[in-house]
Parts: C-alpha cells; structure tokens; sequence
C-alpha cells in the first residue's frame, strides 16, 4: 500500500502489475478509483461558470454527456485536468484529480465572482469504480437493467448497479472500452464485490482487481497524460498536446489570451512520446539528451506491458520533437537510446 | 512466508550467497522478489569487474520501481548469468536457482561468516516487515 494523495491506495493486487494490465487489454480490469474528486456546480449560471474557468467549451454538452477539459491559470498552464459531467443544464459534476482536489476547490471559489453557482466539494459523497476492458460491457450488463450498449462513449446515465442507485459513465482511463460507476460510498464493498463475482475473478480471463501500478501504465501506453507528471502549473495545453481541449473562439475564460498568444507565436517545447530503442528502461524525471546536451526530462517512463517496450513521454525543445528524432535518456549516469514516436503508444482495434 | 533456503548465507539487503570453493554464486531472495513484484530488466556488471563488500553491481527492475543490488562479499567478477537479459522474470520464479545473478571469486573468503544465517535472516525479515 502506499499514501496516493492522503489515500492508502494499493500498487498492485496478487496477480501482480503486467498481469492486471494485460488482463485489463484483452478481458477486464476493476480499478477502485474512490480517491478522485468530485466538485458539484449548481445554479442557472452552472454552465457559464464552468465555461469561464475551464478551456474545453461546456456550453456544447448536452444532457447526460461527458467532457475532459482542464482548469487553466491565466497563463494558459493547468491547475488540473478534469472530466465535466452534464447532469443537468443547471447541474454540473467535474471529477479531478485526488492529489489536487483541496487545490482545485480553493481555485474555484476564488474564481467565483457574480455568477448564480451554488459550489459543494461532494468528494466524500462518491466512490467510484473503473470496469475497463473488452469485456466491461457484459459483465456490467448483468448487474444492471441500464442497456450500456446505447450508451455512447464519453455518456453518462443515471441508473442501478447491483440495485445501487448512482451514475454510469463509458469513459475510463486506460485506452479500453469499459465504464466508471458513481454510487454512495457505503455501496463501494458491495460494488466492488459483485463486480467482481459478476466477471469470474478466479478464473483465467475473469476481470482482476488492478493496483495504482497498472493504472499508470495502461494510461501511459494509451498515450493519457497524468497530473503532476506530463501537466502541471508550469506546462501549458498546447505544450501538452491538449490543444483540441482549447476552445480558443469559445469566448473568454482563465488563460485565453495567453493561449491564444503561444498558438500565435507556436509553442518551444512540447510533450513527446519516446520509445527506448537500446537495453534499458527510462524513469521518470530522468534527462533526455541530444547530441551531449540536456535537451528535457522524462516526465513518465515505463515498461509497457502489452507492447512489451520501454516508453515514456517527455518535454523537448520543438526541434527535437518530431517523431523519428533520436534522443538518449541518462538512465542512472548511463546513456541509453531511445526515438520520438507518435503518441498514443497503443491504441485498440474498435 | 517466504522461502529460506538452509544452506545458503543472506545480506540485510536481501541478497543470498551460495558459497563453491572460494567463489559465491549471489542473487537476490524470494522476499525481495515478492516485494519488488514482476521483474522485467536486470542490469549486470561485466566479467572481471571488481567490487567491494556492500557494493552497489547492478540493478533489478520491476514495472514500477529500480531497485539496486549489493554484493555481500568483496571479490572479482567470474561470470554473469546471461541467460536474465532475455528472462529477468527467472528471478521471481526460481530466485535460488536459475535467477542467480553473478558468480564471484572472493578477495576474502572468510566474510561470508559475517552474513546472516538462514533463521537469522528469517527473523530479520518479519521484524522489517512488521
């Protein structure tokens, strides 16, 4: 177990990380994701609050819809990213980040000024968890009258899971088809179990408990990035590649101008994926070097499971970024090659 | 519980020693296998590199963490087991055997006394994890 944002979180169950992870890829994957944060926004102005202080555009979500989207500093670099859940036109639901939730909730008041919001930090109010997989669907399916297969990616509907009322959501964290369920914390045991039974965990393709270990490379692999390593207050979007979450001409909110200016002026450095091409594995926070110059740093590295390569993604100077650029990773004083690829690492067959 | 071969010497760092003649065969144990979790890359010092005792020769990764091995005893590198740059996961399935890392000739034969006996180890690790 370790300490992940003031929750005991475990690394890995029994079957051990490249387990869960291919498990995940080619069945299914429970991930108790409870730790996430949950802010809840009410009131007739819900949605142009959120507009304002978020970069993708809310004002396009319909009922029952999902977003990912992110809050800015008025540099255009992000205080977190998040999913904007539609429950209502007057009734939005945004789920960050558990390391960030305390930071977020102050960031949102203090940039609440005038509009009709009423604000509640709901986070206590919800466990949550991630069924990923190709087979996340059926298993789902016989715990719930809710037909999943209308629901479409990035949807949401309220419904019963196991007689548990919460919230459905096809959306997930891992580059897998698969479903994240809200419900009242008290149910999280009873979810997690039945969910569990439901997918035939002893068997050798049933759904497998996953660990904050496997969460991390399947979204690495999937090309996802993770706050606190690839964003952060001194990373804008467009260094982060999350261009297509700024709406630029959405109208004003927190970091526009300044996002608008670096789109303008193109940015000097973004987030590359890298693959290692020699012996060895890039870690984070490790440098990256071109031709002896310390050119960035790995923000995360890892093996990949699935892939079964090293890879990693890292900040570089934009003319060292285009894919194919060989690089080298100070891996513990040892120089080891590696090449820019494009990101996504994996991405799965629809 | 963690399995404790007999025979064999242990470090506080989790390494084992298997003593033949005046060389020792070093790997690491079953418990820090099982705590390292899935091996994928073992990084292993040449042959005829020479080390002294509690030296850093190299490193085992698991998904998720680095972790670097200590040669318990001082000596010079005789052989390396090759056969981990294509199957690191030997050292979570067979830790004593065909996951051994390096065999070394020893500068001082007599250190292995110094090393923890097999119960002592046994203790050693309950009391870390605890």
């Amino acid at each position: 177990m370790v300490d992940f944002g003031g929750w005991d979180m475990p690394v890995q169950y029994p079957a051990g990380t490249i387990e869960e992870h291919l498990r995940t890829r080619t069945h299914a994957g429970l991930f108790d994701v409870s730790h996430m944060g949950e802010i809840d926004v009410r009131g007739a102005d819900a949605i142009a609050f959120v507009n304002r202080i978020t970069s993708n555009d809310t004002t396009k979500l319909v009922d029952g819809q999902a977003q990912y989207s992110a809050l800015t500093t008025p540099e255009g670099t992000v205080i977190d990213d998040l999913v904007v859940y539609r429950l209502a036109a007057d009734h939005l639901l945004l789920v960050v980040n558990a390391s960030t939730t305390d930071k977020d909730w102050e960031w949102i008041k203090s940039n609440h000024s005038g509009e009709s919001v009423e604000l509640n930090n709901v986070s206590a109010d919800y466990c949550q968890m991630a069924l990923q997989g190709p087979d996340a669907k059926t298993i789902l399916q016989t715990l719930t009258d809710v037909p999943l297969s209308e629901i479409k990616y990035y949807h949401f509907t309220r419904g019963n899971i196991d007689g548990v009322a919460g919230i459905i959501s096809r959306t997930g964290y891992t580059g897998e088809d698969g479903f994240e369920v809200y419900a009242p914390p008290d149910r999280a045991e009873q979810l997690w179990n039945k969910i569990l039974d439901a997918g035939k965990t002893d068997t050798p393709t049933g759904v497998l408990p996953c660990g904050l270990a496997a969460r991390n490379t399947l979204r690495l692999e999937a090309g996802m990035a993770l706050y606190g390593n690839e964003l952060d207050e001194s990373t804008t979007l467009l260094e982060a590649n999350l261009g297509w979450i700024c709406k630029l001409d959405k109208g004003d909110f927190i970091g526009r101008e300044a996002l608008a200016r670096q789109k303008e002026e193109g940015v000097k450095r973004k987030l590359a994926g890298f693959e290692v091409v020699e012996r060895g594995i890039a870690r984070d926070h490790q440098d990256v070097v071109v031709a002896g110059q310390r050119v960035g740093t790995v923000t995360s590295g890892s093996p990949a499971p699935f892939l079964k390569k090293n890879i990693g993604f890292a900040y570089l100077p934009i003319e060292f970024a285009s894919v194919g650029q060989e690089i080298q990773i100070d891996v513990r004083g040892k120089l080891v090659g590696a090449q820019v690829v494009k990101a996504p690492f994996y991405k799965r067959a629809k | 519980m963690a399995n404790v071969p007999e025979d064999l010497h242990y470090s506080k760092d989790h390494e084992w020693v298997r003593v033949d003649g005046n060389e020792a065969i070093i790997g690491i144990t079953d418990y820090a296998q099982n705590s390292l979790g899935d091996v994928v890359y073992v990084e292993l010092p040449k042959a005829g590199d020479e080390f002294a005792a509690n030296e850093s020769f190299g490193s085992v990764e698991s998904v998720k963490a680095v972790s670097e091995v200590f040669t318990p005893v001082a000596g010079t590198v005789a052989t390396i087991n090759e056969s981990l740059a294509d199957e690191p996961e030997t050292v979570n399935s067979d830790p004593y055997g065909g996951g051994w890392m390096i065999r070394v000739k020893m500068s001082n034969p007599g250190e292995v006394d110094s090393l923890l006996t097999a119960a002592e180890y046994e203790d050693f690790t309950k009391a870390e994890s605890e």
